[in-house]
């Protein structure tokens, strides 16, 4: 029936799960109350008026972390075939992978020297 | 080894019996195991809530909900029916397609990954190949809905709130996913089924904590971290964030985030629960005791008992990681945002990486220990 065999389960439940929220919004939506007035849809901040929006420019200090973090997911994903398939490569897969995390740590190294961890 | 029960196989034999085409029964098999399980995600919502709410009474010395049904065990179902009938705002500011996309995005992966989820050795939605990658995966799509919903409300509150998540989720996933990695390696395999049974036949002693005593705190630390419990609820910290990227939801689309965070830390208890504590295995194998008694393993009320013991197993030990997780929330403060990165990057990464290479080095120097 699909190509992939055994992951119709996959598709059936991706499906069922989309749904809930679905269900859950148009339920709300039919059952919920609905009031009146333009003050209830302002933007809350703490009682004041709100001063300018938040879709401003700004120095998002998490962006280093953000370059960081794609680095160290791309070698988790590069060492999940080494590590199920390692009963079968044994001693040299072993340096290898040391080696590919070795430079990686070096990269790490740097990047924390460079203050690029701190939180300044 | 015994096979446990196979639902899926009698359901479909029975069927068959009675004159359905095969494929017909499968089809008829195939959306009852995945409706079981969203009943019992939604049924585990309203314990955890209501367990959360008397433990943290508790703790507290307070009574907690009690009007609500016997013991106030209903109060999770009020409050969701409350919030049935409550207004949804979408603020005038606010991009409305994105602040409905939001909340979920946030939920749909968390119910997502219920599918790898094993309460048996055949009591599974189904056995994906693999299995424990797909929770890793999923579990980075949460991030994208709570930025997402963070900056579609144009508030500042909302979007310092979800640019916290985003970092928080990011920075502990690598040592999560590194953990994971280290048990992938002494199990050759991602699938969930073959996790469980590789820690099987010593009962109490085969469980994975004891080989991986470190990945067992970075899993422990880095779930907490990613489900933003206390100590490291800092995307929607009260005090300083009013709510986070939650503060300006109302009704179910607030609901869904509740939702969301609940499902979310059922579902790594039981990850926890089968990664690291043997998933349906009892402490006391229930093969050996049966062996010892004399009881052959295809008995059908042994394999009944088995089945259901498993069950029971695994949402115990979820539960009682629940608890500790309830309990952590009352005894450690909330770590400030630099601490928090720190603890990440800095230590929990470093560790994770050396929790990986030196598994594989035991493994290369104890084959028979670490799984071959």
């Amino acid at each position: 029936m699909f190509v992939l065999s055994g992951y119709e389960y996959f598709l059936v439940f991706l499906v069922i799960c989309c749904s809930v929220p679905v269900l859950a919004l148009t339920l709300a939506g039919l059952l919920g109350a609905k009031g009146e007035g333009a003050a209830r849809r302002t933007t809350y901040e703490s009682g004041m008026e709100p001063i300018g929006g938040a879709w401003i420019q700004f120095n998002i200090r998490y962006y280093m972390f953000a370059l960081v973090f794609v680095i160290f997911d791309v070698e988790t994903v590069f060492l999940y075939p080494w590590a199920v398939a390692f009963n079968q490569l044994g001693l040299l897969a072993f340096v290898e992978a040391l080696i590919f995390i070795a430079i990686l740590v070096v990269g790490l190294v740097y990047a924390w020297r460079k203050g690029a961890l701190e939180w300044s | 080894m015994s096979q446990g029960i196979d639902l899926q196989d009698s359901f479909i034999q029975l069927l068959v019996q009675l004159g359905l085409p095969t494929g017909l029964a499968k089809a008829l098999w195939l959306p009852l195991p995945m409706t079981l399980m969203l009943i019992s995600a939604t049924v585990s919502i309203f314990v955890t809530v209501w367990l959360e709410r008397k433990i943290s009474a508790a703790a507290q010395q307070r009574i907690g909900p009690e009007y609500a049904g016997p013991l106030g065990t209903l109060q999770a179902a009020a409050d969701g029916v409350k919030l049935l009938f409550k207004e949804d705002i979408v603020p005038a500011q606010a991009d409305s397609i994105l602040f409905t996309l939001g909340p979920a995005i946030v939920v749909i992966p968390v119910f997502f990954s219920l599918l790898i989820v094993p309460f048996g050795q055949h009591m599974v939605i189904t056995d994906l190949g693999i299995g424990i990658f797909l929770w890793i995966a999923m579990s980075s799509v949460t991030p994208i809905g709570l930025l997402m919903s963070g900056y579609s409300s144009n508030n500042k509150y909302s979007l310092l709130g979800g640019l916290r998540a985003a970092a928080q989720s990011i920075s502990y996933e690598i040592p999560l996913a590194l953990s994971v990695l280290a048990i992938v390696m002494m199990s050759n395999s991602l699938s969930t089924i073959d996790i469980v049974q590789q820690q099987s036949g010593y009962g109490i002693l085969g469980w994975n904590i004891w080989r991986q005593p470190v990945g067992f705190l970075i899993f422990w630390i880095a779930a907490l971290a990613e489900c933003e419990r206390l100590p490291f609820d800092l995307p929607e910290a009260e005090e300083e964030l009013v709510a986070g990227y939650q503060t300006e939801y109302t009704g179910m689309k607030f609901g869904l985030f509740y939702v969301g965070s609940y499902v979310n830390l059922v579902l790594s208890a039981l990850i926890f629960a089968i990664l690291y504590l043997g998933g349906w295995e009892s402490p006391i194998s229930v093969d050996w005791l049966a062996s010892i008694l004399g009881i052959s393993d295809t008995v059908p009320w042994l394999q009944v008992v088995t089945a259901s013991l498993g069950i029971m197993m695994t949402v115990l030990k979820a539960y009682l990681l629940v608890f500790l997780a309830v309990l952590l929330r009352w005894t450690v403060p909330r770590v400030r945002i630099d601490q928090l990165l720190d603890l990440g990057w800095k230590f929990l990464l470093p560790i994770a990486l050396v929790n990986l290479l030196l598994t594989a080095g035991l493994k290369i120097a104890f084959p028979f220990a670490f799984g071959g």
